[in-house]
């Protein structure tokens, strides 16, 4: 009986020792993969729900979201709120225990909540001294007395405000209607939360894209600042003279293409200079100027500007995001040369911003900020510093450039002929008292019938020997409260002068 | 074999392994206060004093009436059971947590209560099988209709009077006492007579067959596939060990074989179990309680890792009812593999001092005794460690003196007590002497 238990005891230690290498095997070699398994969100929401995230402010120390104690009987420690509502909704993004994260709260989520490798000294710090792990702070370059301005000049409006620093690259402000507030789906119950949700969603306005950086629109008479900028970089001054049909028939149809209202540009005279066509948007003469460019130009024109290349219908978006950016951000478009071989005709509208130009307030407001900033165009900035919990800087965003769009000449002549845009052309809404404005504005068509969208890109002061101080991209959606009657002069342009005003006085 | 007096140096052992129990008990409590609401308890030092007051009557009451036992066994059950204290404390409200503690006061007082009952073991060998009938009256008496009753689908449950507990907790510990008593008797029968290949006759197949239809009673009528299997696990490995025929363990192992299949394609719920085990993790079943306790529960122990949480820091309360099956997974959680893992090596030291204490005895009772109960809770406790580790599926049965559940609690308190009875040998006061040259000839370890 002696050697059974033995046996025994040999038999039951085995049995031990297959339940070590199971244990070892859940817990140890295949601990990563089982934790990560998509149903054990719980465990990993309470994880993050514990630490408390970091702040979101902009650089005067506004709040923009916050992690503050929860309920106390929730199985959440903490719980976000977002101070402003909607005002930074596109900015901040949300920070939801069911659907995720959006805009800022996804692409600072490393620093947010204290995962980021620059943060593990400090986090290794506050273990040691026995503090709570907290997440780090991000710092917006966003001039919160501007965002107001921008939200107050829209005035209810359906559109969008963009307005950067030229020489940096930093977004001053943004702000998009019909925008959403963050909270709803950040704090509450899971019930409100999925409601909110499923609201947000069957809004055929979709107030979960931001217009200003995640939407596309023809870019219309607003685009002729690129024309203008190809024809400029390739020998042709301002004063360049190009001859003035009152419309102008297409190369190989019967297609004739027209001014706006059908007008004749220039009084009905026989010739134009590019400057003047620009000062009255004058389409028939940024169409045979484009035509006279041809796709390569043209094409390589915006992509200095950094609109992607397409070639619709088979490819109408980007294969590579040209501009980096910290929120979501659709890239302009502009078709690839070989869009144009079988279609030679529609280099016309594209020259123009119509067919398959696409843009929207941000990368309009960037291309004003490369002719205000002489012809170098900086890659958006909106966040410059992450700070530990201790305050001490973890991480510095430096401005950084994306490239060269046009020469310092190019920029400087660009320049003049936007001024006159705004002193004696269709931007006329758009002058400041004792300020230089340089602008274009743009009315793009909707479609037969149909309002038109309107645009206003501008950058100030202007001239003058003194720097741009911020660069602005206004765009109203079916000509806001003017409806068809719209153009961007009437209906965009004010918006615009509004915020620079604010930001220069 | 004579009693003799304790040799010096171990029951000193014993005791600095107990203290050592009660601070290591007390200091999980304190860590789950601190872990969950950032403060150690109020009533940590009344606690502390409770439990440590409570297992050093338990050690007395050893000490009094089992002077020559073994100084090891009710330290490593006083740090099973503290542990599982403090982890009920962490998972569960803390009225629902007091009355655990409760019951642990309960089962030491039936630890010490047996001590004092039984003061020979050999006593137990005189009413076989009185002892056999009343264990499988208790191991079935969930059957009864007006007595017996179901929670979760399992029908172990009775009802005396105002109390309400699991007779088979208590029936396994009578059968197993039975067990011992019957094949010490019938040893030489049952050795004798092996065939050509090495199996039984047919007439000596009698017990074992009686036992199968047992075990598949409980299965079929009870709904409890961890009971059954135990106990008919337990059966066999006393079988083999009492008669040396390997034969046994072959019949056993087909009996077993035959059982798993006609209780698989019989009841649902057995088909239910292996799916559970086998699909835990695909994405369509997460969300069900049956595969979503394996699914969480593999999830508290990925989470956990190599060291844990840190008790109070994890979050084992999302595997629906924590305490009771998974609360080795709450461990794993919290302590990590480290904890997952020194809890089961005390398991391990307890078999081993289990199956000293049968090594030691010179007699077969005393031998098949602790041989059966240290099996029992061998079997008991890899049954749900690998059940919620899946690897094996999951049949619902406390981990012994750690999962929540009074019955069991005490039970186990009261199978501890019978090991340490048997190992302080037959107590025979009038013959007290030092140390004997047959005694000395023990093993130390």
């Amino acid at each position: 009986m002696e050697r059974r238990i033995r046996r025994l005891g040999i038999a039951l230690v085995v049995l031990f020792v297959i339940l070590f290498g199971q244990l070892a095997y859940v817990q140890v070699f295949a601990a990563d993969d089982i934790k990560n398994h998509p149903a054990n969100f719980s465990r990993q929401l309470i994880a993050e729900y514990n630490v408390q995230r970091g702040k979101i402010l902009t650089a005067d120390g506004l709040v923009l979201a916050e992690s503050v104690p929860g309920d106390p009987n929730s199985r959440y420690r903490f719980e976000r709120r977002y101070p402003e509502g909607d005002l930074y909704g596109y900015i901040t993004g949300y920070y939801s225990r069911i659907y995720g994260r959006s805009a800022l709260e996804q692409s600072m989520n490393p620093y947010l909540s204290g995962e980021a490798p620059e943060l593990a000294i400090s986090t290794f710090g506050d273990l040691f001294l026995g503090r709570p792990k907290r997440g780090a702070n991000v710092l917006v370059t966003i001039d919160s007395d501007l965002q107001q301005v921008a939200r107050d000049a829209m005035a209810g409006n359906q559109g969008a405000v963009v307005a950067i620093e030229p020489s940096t690259g930093d977004i001053l402000a943004l702000y998009a209607t019909p925008g959403f507030d963050p909270n709803d789906l950040s704090n509450g119950t899971d019930e409100q939360i999925r409601q909110a949700w499923t609201s947000l969603n069957a809004d055929p306005e979709n107030p979960l894209l931001a217009l200003s950086n995640q939407e596309l629109f023809l870019p219309g008479s607003s685009f002729k600042i690129v024309t203008a900028s190809a024809a400029l970089e390739n020998g042709f001054g301002p004063d360049s003279v190009w001859p003035n049909p009152h419309r102008l028939t297409l190369p190989l149809t019967n297609e004739q293409l027209q001014n706006f209202g059908d007008e004749h540009c220039n009084g009905g005279a026989s010739t134009i200079t590019m400057a003047e066509a620009f000062e009255e948007s004058c389409n028939v003469t940024f169409a045979e100027i484009g035509l006279e460019l041809g796709p390569e130009r043209m094409a390589d024109q915006a992509r200095r500007y950094g609109l992607c290349a397409t070639n619709p219908p088979e490819q109408t978006s980007c294969e590579e995001q040209l501009i980096r950016f910290e929120l979501p951000f659709q890239n302009g478009r502009f078709p690839d040369p070989a869009y144009f071989e079988q279609n030679d005709p529609l280099l016309a509208f594209s020259a123009i911003g119509l067919d398959n130009d696409l843009v929207n307030p941000l990368s309009m407001a960037l291309t004003a900020s490369a002719v205000a900033n002489q012809g170098v165009m900086m890659e958006p900035r909106i966040v410059t510093q992450v700070r530990d919990s201790q305050g001490r800087v973890a991480r510095e965003f430096a401005p950084s450039e994306f490239g060269r769009a046009i020469s310092g000449r190019s920029a400087a002549d660009l320049t003049r002929m936007m001024i006159s845009v705004v002193n004696e052309g269709t931007g006329f809404r758009a002058q400041i008292p004792g300020i230089q404005v340089a602008g274009k504005t743009g009315t793009a068509t909707n479609g037969e019938g149909q309002a038109p969208n309107a645009w206003f890109t501008a950058f100030a002061p202007a001239g003058g020997g003194r720097p741009p101080r911020i660069a602005v991209s206004v765009i109203v959606l079916d000509g806001g409260s003017l409806g068809s009657e719209a153009t961007g002069g009437q209906v965009a342009a004010p918006i615009a002068r509004a915020v620079m005003e604010a930001y220069l006085r | 074999m004579s009693a003799v007096a304790a040799r010096p140096g171990r029951p000193r052992t014993g005791l600095l392994l107990l203290l050592l129990a009660v601070v290591v008990s007390v200091g999980a409590y304190a860590l789950v206060g601190l872990g969950l609401r950032g403060r150690v308890p109020d009533d940590t030092v009344v606690y502390g004093l409770a439990l440590g007051g409570a297992y050093l009557l338990a050690w007395a009451a050893v000490r009094w009436t089992a002077p020559r036992a073994d100084p090891v066994l009710l330290p490593i059950a006083a740090l099973l059971g503290g542990l599982g204290l403090a982890m009920i404390y962490r998972l569960l409200p803390s009225d629902v947590a007091d009355q655990q503690a409760l019951w642990l006061l309960l089962g030491l007082a039936a630890f010490v209560v047996t001590l004092l009952v039984v003061r020979d073991d050999r006593q137990l060998d005189a009413y076989t099988y009185t002892i056999g009938l009343v264990g499988l009256i208790l191991l079935l008496l969930p059957i009864v209709p007006g007595i017996g009753f179901s929670i979760n689908g399992a029908r172990l449950w009775a009802r005396l009077g105002p109390l309400t507990f699991q007779p088979a907790e208590f029936g396994k510990i009578l059968i197993v006492i039975f067990l011992a008593s019957y094949l010490s008797a019938k040893r030489e029968l049952l050795e004798a007579g092996v065939g050509r290949l090495g199996l039984p006759r047919g007439k000596d197949l009698g017990p074992i067959l009686l036992a199968w239809g047992a075990s598949l009673a409980v299965l079929f009528l009870e709904r409890d596939l961890g009971a059954s299997m135990l106990f008919f696990g337990v059966f066999v490995v006393m079988l083999w060990v009492a008669s040396g025929r390997i034969g046994y363990l072959l019949v056993g192992g087909l009996l077993f074989a035959l059982g798993g299949v006609v209780g698989y394609l019989a009841l649902p719920h057995v088909q239910a179990r292996v799916s559970y085990w086998l699909h835990a993790l695909e994405p369509a079943n997460v969300h069900q309680l049956g595969y979503g306790q394996l699914a969480q529960s593999w999830f508290a122990l990925a989470s956990g890792g190599l060291v844990g949480t840190g008790l109070g820091r994890g979050s084992p309360d999302l595997i629906p009812y924590p305490a009771s099956d998974f609360i080795l997974s709450a461990f794993g959680e919290e302590l990590g593999m480290l904890g997952t893992a020194a809890i089961l090596l005390l398991f391990v030291g307890m078999i081993g001092r289990g199956l000293r204490v049968a090594l030691d005895r010179d007699d077969s009772f005393g031998r098949l005794l602790a041989t059966g109960l240290t099996v029992t809770l061998a079997l008991q406790t890899f049954t749900i460690a690998a059940g919620v580790t899946r690897l094996i599926p999951l049949t619902g049965v406390p981990l012994p003196l750690v999962s929540y559940g009074g019955s069991s609690r005490v039970a186990t308190f009261m199978m501890i007590a019978l090991l340490v009875r048997v190992s302080a040998g037959p107590w025979r006061p009038s013959q007290r002497s030092p140390a004997t040259p047959e005694d000395d000839a023990r093993s130390p370890g």
